[in-house]
This record gives C-alpha cells, structure tokens and sequence, in this order.
C-alpha cells in the first residue's frame, strides 16, 4: 500500500502530464488548422492541373509521344516505395499504420520475387521500416528543420524520384501516405505515381475538351514538362495530407492522454481520501482505546 | 473599355489571383503575349518572367512566375505557376539565389543539351532580375 506521501505525489505529477498533454493537444489543434488551409489552398492547382493534363493526354491521343514517365518501362521488376510519415511521435497509430501498409506491400512484392527500393520521408517511417528492411532503403529525407512545408520541399523529393528513373533505377513507383478524411479518421493510402494512371483521368475529362487547342510548344513538349510536375504537385499532396492527418492524430491522441490523465487523477484521489480517512479513524481508535485503559 | 474576362494565378501553395481582367501579360516559352477575353484557346508553357495583369477597373499589377504553363480559353485564363509572388513582395535573396542555382547547372552539365537548356533558363533568370530590379 502506498503511503499519503506517494499518492499525494503520483497526482502531482499525473497532474503535470495532464497539463502538457492538454497544451500538445491545443497545438496541434491550432496546428491542424494551419495545415487544413495549406492542404485547401494547394487544391485549385492539383485540379487544374489534373484538367489540363487530362486536355493534353487527349491531343496527344495516347500516341508513341508520351514520355516514359507517363507509359513506364514496360516492366515492373523493380519497385521504387516512397513512404511519407511524419517526422515526430506522440500521434497514435498514425505513423505506425502508414509503416505498416508499406512492410505489408514489401512484403508481397519481395514473395513475388520483385526488387524495392525506398525513400523514407520523415524519421518514424524510416525508423520502422529500418528494422526490417534497412537494406532497401536508398535514402532518407529529413523535413525535420521545415516549419512550413512549401512546394520546394516536395519538388527536391521529385526530382529525387524522377532522376532515379532516368538512370533506369527503377520500373514502377508507388507513394505512401495517410489521407486526410477528417480529424479522427486518417486513411493509409498508396497511389502510384510512376507510370502515371493519366488515362483513367483522360476519360473523365469530357467538358471543354471538345476545344480544339493551340499548342506551344508542341503537345509532346509540354507533356515531358508538365509530368515531372505532376509528380512533385502529387508529392507535395501526399505531404500535406500527412501534415494534416499528422495534426489530426496528434490532436485525439492527445485527447485521449488528457482524458485518461483525468481519469487516473479521479482514482488517485478517492484512494488517497480513503487512505487518510482510514488513517484519521485509526488514530481516533487509538486514542478512544488509549483512554479506555486508563 | 474592353471586355473583362476571368483570371487565375494559381501556385502550388495556394490561389494567388482569381479575379475579372482586361488583359494579361504572360512570358510564354515562345515570346510574351497578351491575353484578352475572346482568345482562342491556346496552351503553354511559360519562363520566368513578369506577368502584367491589368484589372477590369484599369490597375496593373505585376507578379514574377518562375516557369509553369498557361491555360487560355476563350472564358478565360488560368496560370499555373511554379511558383508566384507579387512583385512588390519579391525575395531578392532568393532570386539571387536561384540564380546562382542556375549558374551551377550549367557548370554541372553534362552534355549539350542540358547545358543549353541550363544556359537558357539562367539567361531568363538575369532578364527577369534586370526587369524587376529598377522596379
């Protein structure tokens, strides 16, 4: 049995730790909202862009044009996974289910007897995955020092990506990352980002496109421009979504740590007024007693 | 008073403009052009350049885009840029810096067509810089 002193401080300090999971939760809180208005304000121009490469997809009519990037190899022997997690812990199942989805994935593919390859984005990814598959990863990028995520930390991983292409490192490219349904639900998704699934987007793009376009450049040059940006604003999604799932999770983990802090102090408590009431009737006893002898 | 048309300056990080215009100045990859309403529908590429936008009620504003595209129809007209700012707000550290950047590519290239390409895109950047600089 603890004593009065121990009780009194295991409240205290479960007290502590109630305040500062309350203050993670409220950053987060004001953090998650910061990252929701990045991730809107970023949606115009991945639409407009769908649209737009959608538009030239259909000039070019799916023709021997295309660049690489758009039709692939031809092969998928070689898998390249880019697994975006977030850079800091404390945000429940969030990292761990994105990890997860990515081990499973690799594992399928290495039972299939195909070769990956990995790019971590954020550190828990790569901590997991490290203890597993720590042969496989090519690389490791660090946003650990981005306060806020601008399009030029999404561009450097996709050049990253689509120069390992170009040397042939790699056939088929699939991205990892959790999707931002609301704050209490964030889906772990993969999309694949290399060969681009443009067609499927083609064929939605009915409206406007009966336009006959003027080209300039050339539709095939534009193309070889516009995909490479395709991937960085695909890239540059997937972080966002993750920065706000991230805060999304952080912010119910939290929640939750305050709750149960509360919780534990309402059990802390009765049992240290139980123990000093016992403690006060014994002391009664003995001095009732104490006078009864004499 | 010319007809008014729909504009939109879209970068990766958020919508910049989206507002009625007279006319629109854009650095395509193939010489600068205006856009008014009614043009016919026209897609390209853009360098890094100023895009002058003069609104329906006649002020010219000025923003630097370093490369994207342009999507005209006769409606109106949407740029993706790379990335945008107004030209009030530009960052001359960061200019320079990209410039230097660019000077880099063209020492690291490794045949000549990346080198040309290199060469032309630091040759947009110091026009750029020179245009904006008495600004």
């Amino acid at each position: 049995m603890p004593s009065l002193k121990d009780l009194r401080n295991r409240i205290a300090s479960v007290k502590a730790t109630q305040k500062i999971t309350k203050a993670m939760q409220m950053v987060a809180a004001a953090k998650l909202r910061r990252a929701q208005e990045a991730a809107e304000a970023a949606r115009p121009y991945s639409e407009r862009m769908g649209a737009v490469l959608a538009n030239i997809t259909q000039a070019i009519g799916g023709g021997g044009e295309a660049p690489a990037l758009m039709t692939g190899t031809g092969k998928d022997d070689v898998h390249l996974l880019v697994v975006c997690t977030a850079e800091r812990g404390l945000c429940g199942g969030f990292n761990s289910q994105i990890a997860r989805l990515a081990r499973d994935h690799i594992r399928k593919l290495l039972a299939d007897g195909k070769q990956v390859k990995i790019i971590c984005v954020g550190k828990k990814g790569f901590d997991i995955l490290r203890r597993d598959h720590a042969a496989l990863i090519l690389e490791r990028v660090d946003l650990r020092e981005v306060k806020t995520l601008g399009f030029v930390n999404a561009d450097a991983i996709a050049k990253k990506v689509i120069q390992l292409f170009n040397e042939g490192g790699f056939d088929i490219c699939t991205l990892f990352y959790s999707q931002f349904k609301s704050v209490i639900s964030q889906v772990p998704t993969t999309q694949q980002i290399i060969p681009a699934g443009v067609a499927s987007a083609a064929a939605e793009a009915t409206d406007g496109g009966n336009a006959v376009y003027e080209y300039e450049p050339e539709p095939g040059e534009i193309l070889s421009d516009l995909i490479p940006r395709n991937i960085s604003v695909q890239v540059f999604r997937a972080l966002l979504e993750n920065a706000a799932g991230e805060m999304g999770a952080k912010m119910s983990a939290m929640d939750n740590a305050t709750r149960n802090a509360g919780d534990m102090i309402n059990k802390l408590s009765i049992t240290y007024n139980r123990q000093r009431q016992a403690q006060i009737t014994k002391e009664l006893i003995e001095i009732i007693s104490g006078a009864e002898a004499l | 008073m010319p007809e008014a048309f729909k504009f939109e300056l879209v970068s990766p990080e958020r919508l910049l403009v989206s507002e009625q215009v007279e006319s629109v100045v854009i650095p395509g990859a193939e010489g600068e052009m205006t856009v008014m309403a009614h043009h016919a529908p026209v897609m390209t590429t853009i360098k890094p350049g100023v895009v002058t936008v003069k609104t329906a009620e006649g002020k010219a504003e000025r923003y630097v885009v370093f490369g994207g595209f342009a999507d005209i129809v006769p409606a109106g007209c949407t740029l993706l840029a790379e990335s945008a700012v107004a030209v009030g707000d530009i960052d001359r550290a960061d200019l320079a810096r990209r410039i230097q950047e660019a000077r880099e590519d063209v020492a690291d290239a490794k045949d000549d067509e990346t080198r040309s390409k290199a060469e032309q895109f630091l040759s947009q950047l110091t026009t750029l810089e020179g245009a904006i600089l008495p600004a």
